[in-house]
């Protein structure tokens, strides 16, 4: 047999692998075209829709604002056999094309009994952070997932961003893909050549024994800090899982790690009330009540609006140290000391004014 | 060649008005179990464009398409299967009569919410575009449409990308029981509509050959421009707005403002044109017979049909 050849790999950022992956697929399948308001201009959706130039106007086009008709159009040519990918700055844009969305994206297939088929990608960026306030800082995944019909994926690094919109953008169905901003910045070692991850595949992103933190999005960064400086300062080893897709949900992954560690968090990045994170919690207490050595903890947004303001702004965000706090709470430790430890600030990327 | 054209705008006429005249006999059984939006009154406008755009074209509606769909696909077994909600149906059930709809007959989707189909005609019109296989979109709405947003956003799109689509208004002047005037605070719609960048045409007719005469004419224009177009038609609606019985004893309209159009009720000009044109009245009669026989054939099938298997109802959501 022969040795499996190395892969090449390369240190690029999120925002560089979201560019790859639309090349890679374009240059795959003729079918695959970009579009949406400001796609082609020079900022190229912070970066992510550069070098789709090279290909002609009808594969790569900027569009008037119209989200529902937009959306729309997306849906009418993946039924005769394209495969559109939608682009949004914001998420808090689509819900112009609620009504597409919901009541002719999704339904489009059962309504004609199998018939049709919607191959579509919408991709809509989450903003945070600068007085994106209460209109440019949706993540919204709940009412996605909620509506049977659409994925929603929601990648966290570079590595899976690529896999998880190579396979959107080749699944059959219509698929909400959901890039928190910050996360734009984020690098990680990419494969240079194309490849998939298969949605419905949660990943274990760090493995532990202690306790499991489920985190969706900008939540896995948060995460990852909580679980370093626990695991300085404690001696806690924290187990993180990122479902990675909303639609469909690995809920056996979840559950294995549930049973394993038999205390779970759930930090969501979004609303808490009704939530991703009531969803999963209720499903963990399904399927473990017993074993359980801690009710499920949810950490996401309250019941309130985001501010513009800093202060208000980062009372509204839950961050590691809530996660820390929390992890404290289960496990019955003394509060950690956070004296010189270094919390992500997006003030350290991004200074204005705008 | 024209007596050919004639007959065959007849058999469809014939058919649409046939099924809803079944339809409105059954009804009352309460085994038809899906809201009915009849075409009554409407029958030419579908018929008359679809046979100028042709058997290749592909059609967008509404979730009054009765018309549309048995102009397009011409058959009455899944049809009425759909209606009773059988397994044998279009959609084995799970659409209805406001989801009426075939692929292989390319009318590709209806819709029951107002004006959704229109984007997605455009975007269907995007992708023939792309591939450049000249096929023609017809997207097919009321005049309640105009009020929604989408339709502009879809129209201004069209226009701006030179796709090859025709729009189609289908104006009975109500949206459910609100008139044109009661919701309207711009100028005749076509004429709205001419300062965008397309070909434009209207007609107050319930004559089904000046439809297709209106309509390839139009159509020819949108080959030669690469433009899209625009029809308005009006139509009168016989029958309420969902259900299969009259309702001028509602009172938001007259028994007396139907009457000039059943004069020239669609169905009823043709038959006389054929006539004119020198059919015997028994052949006539004879093509009739055969559309009845074929209309209870397709009843008797659909209720004998099983319903879906109780599994069905979780299938389809995902590709």
């Amino acid at each position: 047999m022969p040795k499996a050849v190395a892969q090449k790999t390369e240190h690029i950022t999120y925002e560089q692998a979201i560019a790859q992956t639309l090349r890679q697929e374009m240059d795959r399948d003729p079918n695959v075209f970009v579009y949406g308001l400001d796609v082609t201009d020079h900022k190229k959706i912070f970066g992510s829709t550069k070098g789709l130039e090279k290909f002609p106007e009808k594969r790569f086009f900027g569009t008037p604002l119209s989200e529902e008709a937009m959306t729309g159009v997306g849906l009418g040519a993946a039924l005769n056999g394209l495969r559109p990918v939608h682009v949004h700055i914001r998420v808090d844009f689509l819900l112009l094309a609620m009504n597409q969305l919901a009541n002719m994206v999704a339904p489009a297939r059962f309504g004609s009994g199998g018939a049709l088929k919607a191959p579509l990608v919408i991709r809509a960026v989450i903003g945070r952070g600068w007085g994106q306030a209460f209109q440019h800082s949706k993540s919204l995944q709940s009412v996605f997932a909620h509506i049977p019909g659409l994925q929603v994926v929601m990648p966290s690094s570079a590595y899976d961003v690529k896999g998880l919109l190579a396979s959107a953008i080749r699944s059959d169905n219509p698929v909400v893909f959901l890039e928190h901003r910050w996360l734009y910045w984020m690098e990680g070692k990419v494969p240079v050549r194309s490849y998939t991850i298969p949605l419905g595949k949660a990943k274990v992103v760090r493995k532990g024994k202690d306790v499991t933190v489920i985190a969706t999005s900008w939540m896995n960064v948060e995460a990852h800090k909580a679980a370093d400086i626990l695991a300085r300062k404690q001696g806690v080893d924290v187990e993180i899982v990122d479902p990675r897709t909303i639609y469909p949900f690995d809920e056996e992954t979840v559950i294995a790690s549930a049973r394993k560690t038999r205390h779970v968090i759930v930090a969501d990045y979004d609303w808490e009330f009704c939530g991703f994170s009531a969803e999963v919690a209720a499903r963990i207490s399904e399927k473990c009540f017993g074993i359980l050595k801690s009710p499920v903890t949810r950490i996401a947004f309250p019941h309130t609006q985001c501010a513009t303001t800093r202060p208000l702004e980062n009372e509204f965000y839950p961050n590691a140290v809530d996660i820390i706090r929390a992890i404290e709470k289960k496990l019955k430790l003394k509060p950690t000391n956070l004296k010189g430890e270094e919390f992500y600030s997006w003030e350290n990327r991004f200074r204005g004014p705008f | 060649m024209q007596k050919k054209l004639f007959l065959s705008f007849y058999r469809k006429l014939y058919l649409v008005r046939r099924v809803e005249e079944r339809i409105r006999d059954l009804y009352g059984e309460d085994e038809m179990k899906t809201p009915m939006h009849m075409s009554r009154g409407g029958e030419a406008i579908a018929v008359g464009v679809l046979e100028a755009a042709g058997k290749n074209s592909q059609a967008f509606g509404t979730y009054r398409s009765h018309a549309l769909y048995l102009a397009k696909a011409q058959e009455t077994d899944e049809f009425f299967a759909e209606m009773y909600g059988k397994a044998t149906g279009t959609a084995k059930g799970k659409g209805g009569s406001m989801h009426i709809a075939s692929l292989e007959a390319g009318l590709i989707m209806t819709s029951a919410v107002v004006g959704t189909t229109i984007p997605v005609a455009v975007g269907a019109a995007l992708a023939n575009a792309y591939k450049k296989n000249g096929k023609l979109v017809v997207s097919f709405f009321g005049d309640g449409a105009l009020d929604e947003g989408v339709f502009w956003e879809s129209l201004n799109f069209a226009c701006l990308k030179k796709l090859p689509i025709l729009f189609v208004c289908e104006d009975n002047d109500f949206a459910i029981h609100s008139r044109v005037k009661e919701r309207t605070g711009h100028k005749p719609i076509a004429d709205v509509v001419s300062t965008f960048y397309c070909h434009t045409g209207e007609s107050v007719t319930t004559d089904v050959h000046e439809i297709y005469e209106k309509t390839k004419d139009i159509i020819g224009k949108m080959r030669v421009s690469e433009m899209p177009g625009f029809l308005h038609f009006k139509y009168y609606r016989y029958l309420e707005h969902v259900g299969v019985n009259e309702d001028f004893e509602a009172g938001y309209r007259s028994r007396k403002e139907m009457l000039s159009w059943l004069e020239r009720d669609p169905v009823k000009l043709q038959r006389e044109r054929l006539i004119k044109i020198g059919l015997e009245e028994k052949e006539v009669t004879a093509m009739e017979r055969r559309i009845n026989e074929q209309i209870e054939r397709s009843i008797t099938k659909a209720k004998q049909a099983p319903f879906p298997a109780k599994s069905e109802f979780k299938t389809d959501v995902y590709a």
